[in-house]
């Protein structure tokens, strides 16, 4: 009789359910896994050791680009971490701004997972749907911030600026013309907070949609229910956060438990699921989405009515505005400071979290009282789910790993980071 | 956020014992070197030989019960508080534009900083979640040693430090005893070194290009990047801040 014997396989690093940049090494027992070793690392850049060579404002572009689908969630707290240590606060309105980017950061980031895994489990449309709402939140974006990703929108004492009053609008094309180009632009005649109030009322319909597509759908529920359940206590001990944990039946939302911003004086509630499994995740966040739509909506609404400064009158910390720069040699001897010394950050160190749409995205910063930080740890929440691989795919068909890999949300700028 | 920044000292104990750091230091009394807070947040410091025993204490008793490990972090103490330029006797001297630090970023592998024989350089640092009693804890080791730092490894009490200690292996070296399968994690296969010591270049050693005549990816010492610092660092505790603070009040 011939033996037969596990045999060893390489998932990724160039495989498209690996989400980028994961080599998984999988044992297999027939299809069954025996062991999974995920090799990370593959898109490392050194973000922590970079931040040291340079003043802490300079660095906030790259917390973009760490996680990179929930880009200004990663700003928050970075800036959060420097306003703790500078003992600096960023004014209300800047606070609500902060809020509802944070929140269609959110959405962003749950529309970018619920399109990549339902596409990695085998449903293509989700993808085409979930990026057509993605691309008009992509807009806010860019409205505020020029640019459509890597924002670097937020700033130590507040946001880089205040919101536009006009939304940029389609113009006649080749492509869009006609009645087309009047549906484009019916929402973008006034300003982003109009724009972002009638997304507002519009984005539960669209849920609707993903949901019809994926909820009761028999292939989505056959790959998911049952499939990479996570017991409470395996969560807690794995260090899972966010959906991760929520999923599992802990409800635990820094959002609500350790409020920052203004979630405080926000009404929202906190979905959790019931079994730990990868459908449970899927509803979770789902009702997230929703949930953060009821925030936004409440943001806009307090915006319209309370105008006001966006970032802190403190030149020691925020930068004068550019025309009082012009006129007023103080000012002039300000910005020239803060753009090229930048400031000192008084010696000690902190650690602020916020809840990432991925889950505990913390930001642990030593500063020695210099102008640059002495040691910055950022703490992604994916780094910490992807390490319980091994644990939760054990016994699991090789399929299950895509489904596992899928609602771990995994995005390797930040794990390797 | 509320707290004053100038305040960085450990807030001393008024009341009862009713914070969490006087909680701590009560209960593990002479197995801590020090439970401070400071900015809202607890800070216990832990030598090595004790260092399982408070987080073991730490998570089971009811009245800490932190459940979570949130994060393991490694942490390079040499040159902490080293300026470039001199901003305290400026006054009567002048800036000296000229930058000869050792700083992050400047030196190249051959010129690195010579460790003299400094005490304590590398920390291992935790941070703590209890989601029962919601309340966090920064708990910190300082390893003995600083040719060859060993910090006990916290595996056992929390499975989810696997990655968090691995990745401080390979990132600062610290060597954390009894981790089952303590390898590099981020740096790249067959790397030598440990990347985010303080004495190790920002330019890195290698570098890698594909060779045509070989037909596969080399290795080769750094030559496309020179060692390049915009701004130096400087570290000023003046009083610009709190009088920066006091005039953002009183508007």
């Amino acid at each position: 009789m011939q033996e037969i014997k596990n045999y060893t396989i390489n998932f990724g690093p160039q495989h498209p359910a690996a989400h980028g940049v994961l080599r998984l090494v999988l044992e297999l027992d027939g299809e069954v896994i025996q062991r999974a070793d995920p090799h990370v690392g593959l898109l490392h850049r050194g973000t922590e050791k970079l931040a040291e060579s340079k003043p802490f404002n300079q660095s906030i572009g790259y917390m973009d680009r760490l996680d990179y689908v929930s880009m200004m969630c990663n700003e928050h707290a970075y800036v959060r971490a420097i306003e703790k240590l500078l003992g600096v606060e960023a004014p209300v309105r800047a606070q609500y701004i902060r809020t509802m980017f944070d929140e269609i950061t959110r959405i962003l980031n749950h529309l970018m997972w619920i399109g990549s895994n339902a596409l990695d489990l085998g449903a293509m449309a989700v993808f085409l749907y979930a990026f057509r709402e993605r691309e008009e939140l992509m807009d806010c974006y860019e409205a505020v911030s020029g640019a459509r990703m890597h924002a670097t929108y937020y700033r130590p004492g507040g946001v880089y600026r205040d919101l536009p009053d006009r939304m940029p609008q389609y113009k006649e094309s080749r492509w869009h013309k006609g009645e087309d180009l009047k549906r484009r632009n019916e929402w973008r005649e006034g300003s982003l907070l109009d724009y972002l109030d009638a997304f507002t009322r519009d984005f539960p319909g669209k849920v609707d949609e993903y949901e019809t597509l994926l909820t009761d759908n028999r292939i989505w529920k056959q790959r998911t229910v049952g499939i990479g359940v996570v017991p409470p206590e395996q969560a807690l001990a794995w260090g899972m956060t966010g959906a991760m944990l929520r999923g599992s039946g802990v409800e635990w939302d820094l959002r609500k438990k350790q409020p920052y911003a203004m979630y405080a004086s926000m009404d929202f509630d906190i979905p959790v699921g019931v079994k730990g499994d990868c459908y449970d995740r899927y509803l979770v966040r789902v009702e997230e989405m929703r949930q953060s739509n009821r925030i936004i909506a409440q943001c806009v609404d307090w915006l319209k009515k309370n105008p006001g400064d966006v970032i802190l009158r403190n030149f020691k910390v925020s930068p004068p505005r550019r025309e009082e720069m012009k006129d007023d040699m103080e000012a002039l001897i300000h910005h020239f400071k803060l753009f090229s010394e930048g400031y000192s950050v008084p010696a000690g160190e902190t650690y602020a979290a916020v809840e990432a749409p991925k889950g505990e995205f913390g930001c642990y910063l030593i500063s020695d009282g210099a102008n640059k930080p002495f040691r910055v740890k950022l703490r992604a929440p994916g780094f910490a789910h992807l390490s319980s691989m091994d644990t939760i795919v054990r016994g699991h068909m090789l399929p299950d790993v895509v489904a596992m890999i899928g609602t771990y949300d995994l995005v390797f700028g930040e794990v390797d980071r | 956020m509320t707290d004053t920044p100038a305040n960085s000292a450990p807030v001393e104990a008024t009341a009862a014992p009713t914070t969490l750091a006087q909680r701590i230091a009560a209960r593990l009394g002479a197995q801590v070197i020090s439970a401070d807070e400071s900015r809202g947040e607890t800070v216990v410091d832990v030598l090595p030989e004790n260092w399982l025993a408070v987080a073991q204490a730490l998570r089971d008793e009811a009245d800490f019960h932190f459940e979570q490990c949130i994060d393991v972090c490694g942490v390079d103490y040499l040159s902490y508080g080293q300026a470039e330029w001199d901003t305290t006797d400026v006054s009567w001297t002048g800036f000296s534009r000229g930058v000869e630090g050792e700083g992050p970023g400047r030196f190249k592998w051959s010129n690195r900083p010579l460790v003299g024989a400094g005490h304590r350089r590398f920390a291992a640092v935790a941070q703590l979640l209890s989601i029962k009693n919601n309340q966090r804890v920064r708990i910190r080791c300082h390893a003995a040693d600083d040719a060859l730092p060993v910090v006990p490894s916290l595996t056992g009490i929390w499975p989810g430090v696997n990655w968090f200690e691995r990745e401080a292996f390979d990132l600062f070296g610290i060597v954390f005893d009894g981790h089952p399968d303590l390898r590099r994690i981020l740096t790249d296969y067959g790397f030598v070194g440990h990347p985010f010591r303080k004495d190790f270049p920002l330019i890195g050693n290698v570098e890698v290009r594909y060779d045509e005549a070989l037909g596969r990816v080399i290795y080769e010492p750094v030559t496309s990047v020179e060692p390049r610092v915009g701004v130096p660092r400087v570290v000023r505790d003046d009083s610009r801040y709190d009088q920066a603070q006091a005039e953002s009040a009183a508007k």
